[in-house]
């Protein structure tokens, strides 16, 4: 079934078993992102360790996509320099918006590359970037300080 | 049910089409937007291919056909809803409508009946679409008067428990929707306008469900402004009705200024003509105004009554379809009493956007998320809602298909 280029094992796996979905106490930067057009809302706290992502945690509501998309997020940027996590950053904004055209290199993006299928859904596009755009601004905030 | 669905389907050249690699088009999100029939189409088309001209302006034929053809459509929606012609006003939307009142509300010099100070009040109601609240919040910002609103009871009805507290000696307009477009609920107009009249304010309806759902009539129901969409009753987008009383609609400050709504201009000041010009500046949107007329002639050739009979019939049947998925909730009230075709539900653990998706893939095309009415799904617990909502050219093999599809998608996204 087409839903199945979607809906990827790896998404429904991180959909079920969400990693980091627990909100460190300690942190550098927490940031609330919610999405508008659909009522989805997301925390997130980042803690740095000089200029390495030491953790990402997270808590709230929303599909699978969105849900899949920060727990892969928070697995695959803690640990990672801030210039390597910005560089990834950009390769799945691009991966969002290929239409279907990219697969996704995955070696740098590892997981992340289980959703270059949401690209063909436009509606669902805000879902897989809600996290990743709480990422942004919580390392921009962060860094800041 | 009197309706043949099928037959009426055969009007909708929508229909004809297949969705997602040739499955049939199950459209249950009327309550967004209708579909169209030929008539309304080809009525707008016609507009355009015969006779577009600037309606009220030239002195040619085809200014007067055009002319003739927006108010032609003028006619065909005040006969629909029992107002008198030059009560009836086109607007781009609904929206429009609604944001048209308070802004000119807003604008009221102190002596008119509208004009609002910080001892005035605005009274709304929990269950309010976006485009009922926020620009009376905005009203409320810019007047200082005070914003109060009747809470929803658990099972998705006005509380009307505490009526003569919400509405006081000092509220000035009561504005509210006459169907709830999450919860389906119709709401009892007749307690809350007297009360409203009582007091000496106005009501204001927000009739978008139900203008293209049932038989309105603005007359018996004793209210004094109304709003509905033309899109969601099976007319053409980009436009929209506001109606008000005549004898207030001649005290409401007008909210747009420009051509065709003035009686006479010097270079420092102005004059309004009578309603329905002082609210219509510019040139109107003629093509969907006559879009509009041919939707609502094309409702009533069917009946207002026999699309209500028709849709609670439906709404009945997915009731009683949806009671025996265990996981189902139903946002809003779970009985037929006081209530239209349109129904919310939440799904266990399932986010409505993946139980959208998931029916979108059988060719199911329902509404998910909070549906314009946040404060209304913050009230229920629920980030969002899955909606479905029935129109004429539904019929039960519709329902089945939303039901198949939800019992598929409870397995597919089983234990989450």
């Amino acid at each position: 079934m087409d839903l199945d280029n979607l809906y990827q094992e790896v998404i429904l796996d991180h959909y079920k078993n969400p990693q980091h979905k627990k909100l460190n106490e300690h942190y550098d930067a927490q940031v609330h992102h919610i999405n508008p057009s659909c009522g989805d809302e997301i925390t997130l706290n980042l803690s740095l360790h000089g200029e390495r992502i030491a953790s990402i945690s997270w808590d709230g509501v929303g599909c699978s996509i969105s849900q899949a998309s920060v727990s892969i997020l928070s697995d695959l940027l803690a640990g990672k320099s801030i210039g390597e996590a910005n560089l990834i950053h950009e390769a799945f904004l691009t991966l969002m918006q290929s239409k279907g055209t990219q697969k996704g290199d995955d070696e740098l993006l590892e997981d992340a590359v289980a959703l270059a299928g949401v690209s063909r859904y436009p509606a669902r596009i805000k879902c897989a970037l809600l996290g990743w755009m709480a990422f942004k601004d919580a390392a921009l905030q962060a860094q800041d300080k | 049910m009197t309706l043949d669905a099928l037959a009426i389907r055969e009007d909708f050249p929508i229909f004809q089409r297949k969705i997602r690699d040739g499955k049939r088009l199950v459209y249950l999100d009327s309550g967004a937007t209708s579909q169209k029939p030929n008539v309304v189409i080809e009525a707008e088309l016609n507009f355009y291919k015969l006779h577009n001209a600037a309606a009220h302006r030239g002195a040619h034929q085809l200014a007067e056909e055009a002319t003739d053809a927006y108010e032609g459509a003028r006619e065909i929606v005040a006969a629909f809803i029992g107002a008198q012609v030059d009560e009836v006003i086109f607007t781009k939307s609904a929206t429009e409508s609604l944001n048209l009142i308070a802004y000119a509300m807003g604008s009221a010099s102190p002596g008119n009946r509208f004009y609002l100070t910080s001892n005035d009040g605005i009274v709304v109601t929990e269950m309010e679409h976006h485009a009922n609240l926020i620009p009376w919040q905005e009203l409320s910002k810019r007047t200082g008067a005070t914003l109060t609103w009747f809470e929803v009871t658990p099972d998705g009805r006005l509380d009307l428990s505490k009526i003569n507290e919400v509405i006081t000696s000092s509220t000035k307009v009561v504005a509210l929707t006459h169907q709830s477009n999450v919860l389906g609920t119709i709401n009892p107009l007749a307690a809350i306008v007297a009360r409203a009249h009582e007091v000496g304010a106005v009501v204001v309806l927000d009739a978008c469900q139900s203008v293209p759902h049932m038989s309105v009539d603005v007359a018996a129901l004793d209210i004094d402004f109304l709003a509905f969409s033309g899109h969601k009753a099976v007319g053409p987008t980009g436009v929209g009705v506001f109606w008000g009383r005549a004898e207030l609609l001649a005290q409401l400050p007008p909210f747009l200024f420009g051509g065709s709504m003035i009686e006479n201009v010097t270079m420092t000041s102005a004059t309004w003509a009578q309603a329905p010009r002082k609210f219509e500046a510019g040139v109107p949107n003629m093509a969907q105004a006559v879009g509009l007329g041919a939707a609502l002639s094309y409702l009533s050739g069917i009946g207002m009554q026999n699309i209500h009979a028709h849709e609670v019939g439906l709404a009945q049947y997915l009731l009683d379809q949806l009671a025996t998925i265990e996981k189902v909730r139903i946002i809003g009230p779970n009985h037929m009493l006081d209530r239209g075709g349109t129904i919310s539900f939440t799904l266990g653990k399932i986010h409505p956007h993946d139980l959208g998706q998931f029916l979108d893939s059988h060719g199911v095309a329902v509404r998910t998320g909070h549906h314009c009415a946040w404060p209304l799904n913050r009230k229920f617990g629920v980030p969002a809602t899955t909606r479905a909502s029935v129109y004429l050219y539904n019929n039960t093999q519709d329902l089945d298909a939303l039901v198949a599809g939800i019992k598929g998608a409870e397995q597919y996204f089983g234990g989450a």
